[in-house]
């Protein structure tokens, strides 16, 4: 009657201060590729670091193959056929892929030396029986960030696991990888593998998936199978709330065309042309929206039009000025506006106090100087006091609260405010709402309606096709670093879009 | 639940000053040092007497004062002072300058070219220093170039440029008036700093420029714009470049600020009293060294940066006074790396509170 290769059952773990899993059950079916679906820090990587004995469960039974097991270890787990990809590799990168797969447990000749010779004949029948390309001899270091997930895979099929466990096995790869990666994960089904994939992707249980389990918040909401389930309900089911909130706004007034991007090529640092021969246009008052997925030239565009990484082609024109060649203080002198993608890394000193940070571009300026050229502190309070107040920045100690201590929606919101005080002409907003909560993701984006409606132009790029289609005026698909279609709000539907970004993949050449 | 701000424990604060943690570790260095004088099966108190003496220049013993033994604290205390400012003013852009002791061997070298080869006038000791500044200060501005420009690693950089300092400091020595194998002719009286207050100790008028530069120190980090942009650097390159900062700036004039510090303290050592002749230097003197671990004590602040200078001051000259009542002059070295290896516990300090603070903001996330 058992015919579950897992159960976990009642499986609760606490962490000092946090409740990881409360009282959650998971049962996956012999032979079946079940999704694990949750928002981040909902608990899947603590559930799945149980069964793959890294933490051990403070309540809760797992079986496996109906029999109960107690994974104390990750050896435990091995031993028992439970392998697990991790999100991030766990390779020793001058070492071969063999050397890699076999570290640990090295094959031996009878005089006890290392006998490598039979462990690569090994790595590649398997490797030829599950179409996992990769060459057992080369180097880490040399192959593709794709590859060096085949070889964490081949690990798994190495000491021969029955059960594998994918964490976001898609955030690092190219879409064409994502694609092979999903004929991979079919291969495995169907030579008999058990398959749990965590991902937060929906377009991916769709793909592959039987059965999807969702967490929310350390709890389990449920299981369904994803034949009888849409996007949409998969979505609810995670987020806790029907996904979807319009925004209500008024009909764009368009001006005169405020940036103007013509034909440019930008490389990234490893010199790959990421954002290739790339031409648009944003007028004031309108919001275009970049949609694409994540990796097709996106951060490279902004970096490029901020200044952070040079434009080997093309120009770039603001509000009629050349800026193609401008220091990056001058662009912001001139008016771009730039909320990053990473606000840890780009937008923000986490160490500074809210009122340094809130000057942080124009601190040089004369009117934050006192009249012996010092920097007048009390000034930078004043500035960003009025930032929090205008954008609801909710802190421990006004101005004076040290920015890393503040919850994320709190950083963006004052780093937008920062932004927008600074009154640019052109405003470039990435991943405005990336990990923050509800409240301030409604914040935001009424914020960044009230600043286009003040006639600002602004550039926002997103992953999440909701926000994009919610917010701008016009969208751009993007994808491999060039804009396959521009279209105007209401023309298309999501799907539509979904296919410009999907379709132009397949008849791109990955150029490498 | 809401955000505990208010019940911010005794050990949240404790954490959070970067001052207590500080005297807690020069407190936990004394401790262990107290125990290996037990170990050796000596009296710590003679030790303690020692440090006392030096500290005020009461003699224990006797009751009698000698203020001789604060002005040699003193004495000793300015270059490590200035080797800590230059070693801490990149530290807060997030270089790691090794070069002090190259750039404070510059200095000297270029403040006894200017004693030896100037005719003398009333006055010369100012242009002595000035030109040590300068000196000190180019020496630390290569490396600041390079790294800013062509990301050339600091601390290879300076770790190399120290034995470029020392043997060109070496062969310059040689064809410099009078040299022998070990000193030059003596320096002229007007190269010399002037002792005050104590004239029976080296302490001596270098004091004031210590000081200006302790202050300058301050000013510049936390007053200017350049400093601010420093900080920014220091703490975050990616946002400070992203902001339009100049980060090759910051960088370049840390170097220029740490090499003026250390080339500072090296002519406030040659000129300061020990020394009537020229030197040609054997070996390295090591403040520039000792200066990385004063503004590690010190936590690259100004007044910390004085306070730890002076800790290593007392320590070196609390050695002799050791020595005469039978404790190893070395448990002053002991206790100094004890401190240097206690200091690193900062580091895990900011790993707990990195971890108090997600910990927290779980709880926040988790109560919504």
């Amino acid at each position: 009657m058992s015919d579950y290769a897992i159960e976990m059952l009642n499986i609760t773990k606490t962490f000092p201060g946090i409740i990881a899993n409360d009282d959650v059950t998971l049962r996956v079916e012999k032979n079946e590729v079940h999704a694990l679906l949750g928002e981040n820090g909902a608990g899947k990587s603590t559930l799945m670091s149980i069964l793959f004995g890294a933490y051990e469960a403070d309540n809760g039974i797992i079986k496996i193959n109906g029999k109960e097991v107690s994974i104390k270890n990750p050896n435990v787990a091995t031993d028992i056929g439970i392998g697990m990809v991790h999100q991030h590799f766990k390779l020793v990168h001058n070492y071969t892929v063999t050397e890699n797969i076999v570290l640990g447990r090295e094959p031996r000749t009878r005089f006890h030396t290392l006998n490598l010779g039979i462990a690569e004949k090994k790595v590649q029948e398997l490797s030829d029986k599950y179409g996992l390309k990769v060459d057992p001899k080369s180097k880490i270091d040399d192959i593709s960030v794709g590859q060096q997930q085949r070889v964490e895979i081949l690990k798994t099929l190495y000491s021969d696991s029955q059960i594998i466990i994918f964490d976001e096995p898609t955030a690092v790869l190219t879409p064409q990888e994502i694609d092979e990666l999903m004929i991979i994960i079919k291969k495995l089904q169907a030579e008999g593998k058990t398959i749990i994939l965590i991902t937060h992707k929906l377009k991916e249980i769709k793909t592959v998936c039987d059965k999807c389990s969702v967490l929310r918040r350390g709890k389990y909401i449920g299981t369904v199978n994803v034949a009888d389930v849409s996007e949409n309900e998969l979505a609810s089911m995670m987020v806790g709330r029907a996904v979807k909130f319009e925004i209500t706004k008024n009909p764009p007034k368009i001006g005169k065309v405020m940036l103007d991007v013509q034909n440019i090529t930008v490389k990234d640092h490893n010199g790959i042309s990421k954002v290739k021969d790339l031409s648009l246009q944003i007028h004031e008052g309108e919001i275009l929206g970049i949609a694409g997925v994540d990796g097709n030239g996106q951060s490279e565009l902004l970096m490029g039009l901020c200044g952070m990484l040079p434009v080997s082609e093309g120009k770039i024109l603001l509000d009629g000025n050349d800026i193609t060649h401008e220091s990056i203080r001058g662009r912001i002198e001139k008016g771009l506006g730039h909320v990053p993608e990473d606000r840890h890394k780009y937008g923000m000193v986490k160490q500074f106090t809210l009122s340094e940070n809130a000057v942080l571009k124009d601190f040089y300026k004369p009117k934050y100087s006192t009249k012996y050229h010092t920097l007048n502190f009390p000034k930078f309070k004043e500035v960003a006091s009025q930032q929090i107040e205008d954008f609801d920045v909710r802190t421990g100690l006004g101005a004076d609260t040290v920015a890393g201590s503040l919850s994320g929606g709190n950083q963006q919101k004052a780093i937008i405010a920062r932004e927008i005080e600074l009154s640019p002409k052109l405003l470039m907003i990435a991943q405005p709402t990336r990990g923050l909560d509800v409240g301030a993701i409604e914040f935001i984006r009424k914020r960044i309606i009230e600043e286009r409606d003040k006639g600002q132009a602004i550039l926002l790029v997103s992953f999440e096709l909701d926000e994009i289609m919610n917010l701008c005026d016009r969208i751009a698909a993007i994808s491999h670093g060039h804009i396959v279609g521009i279209f105007n709000d209401g023309e298309v539907s999501q799907r539509e879009i979904g296919l410009m970004m999907a379709s132009s993949e397949k008849g791109e050449k990955d150029e490498g | 639940m809401k955000a505990k701000d208010e019940n911010r424990t005794f050990i949240d604060k404790l954490l959070d000053s970067d001052v207590a943690i500080s005297i807690l570790v020069v407190m936990l260095g004394f401790l262990v040092g107290t125990l290996l004088i037990l170990l050796v099966g000596r009296n710590p108190a003679d030790m303690f007497s020692s440090i006392t003496e030096s500290m005020f220049g009461v003699a224990k013993r006797n009751g009698d004062w000698n203020f001789r033994y604060v002005g040699e604290t003193l004495a000793y205390s300015m270059p490590y002072i200035l080797c800590g400012l230059a070693m801490g003013l990149p530290a807060r852009v997030g270089l790691f300058n090794i070069g002090a002791e190259g750039q404070y061997i510059m200095g000297m070298t270029a403040a006894q070219t200017v004693a030896l080869l100037v005719t003398p006038f009333p006055g010369l000791w100012f242009f002595c220093l000035i030109a040590a500044i300068i000196a000190g200060s180019l020496w630390g501005g290569i490396v600041g170039i390079l790294k800013a420009k062509f990301n050339v690693s600091e601390v290879v950089a300076t770790i190399m440029l120290n034995y470029i300092a020392l043997y060109t400091s070496r062969l310059w020595g040689f064809t410099l008036p009078g040299a022998t194998t070990y000193n030059t002719a003596p320096l002229p009286l007007e190269s010399k700093l002037t002792k005050f207050l104590i004239p029976t100790s080296n302490f001596n008028t270098g004091i004031f420029f210590v000081l200006l530069m302790v202050a300058i120190y301050y000013f510049v980090l936390n007053k200017t714009k350049l400093g601010y942009s420093m900080r920014a650097t220091g703490y975050n390159k990616y946002a400070a470049k992203c902001s339009g900062i100049s980060t090759v700036r910051s960088v370049t004039a840390s170097m220029l600020f740490a090499g003026a510090f250390a080339g500072l303290a090296g002519a406030i050592v040659l000129l300061g009293g020990a020394f009537p002749k020229g030197r040609i230097i054997t070996g390295m003197d090591n403040y520039g060294f000792m200066g990385i671990a004063v503004s590690l004590v010190g936590n690259n602040t100004a007044i910390g940066n004085l306070l730890a200078g002076v800790l290593f001051g007392i320590l070196k000259q609390s050695q002799s006074l050791m020595q005469s009542r039978n404790i190893p002059k070395e448990i002053t070295y002991i206790i100094q790396g004890l401190i240097v290896v206690f200091i690193s516990l900062r580091s895990g300090l900011e790993i707990v509170k990195q971890k108090r603070l997600t910990k927290k903001l779980r709880e926040e996330a988790l109560s919504k």
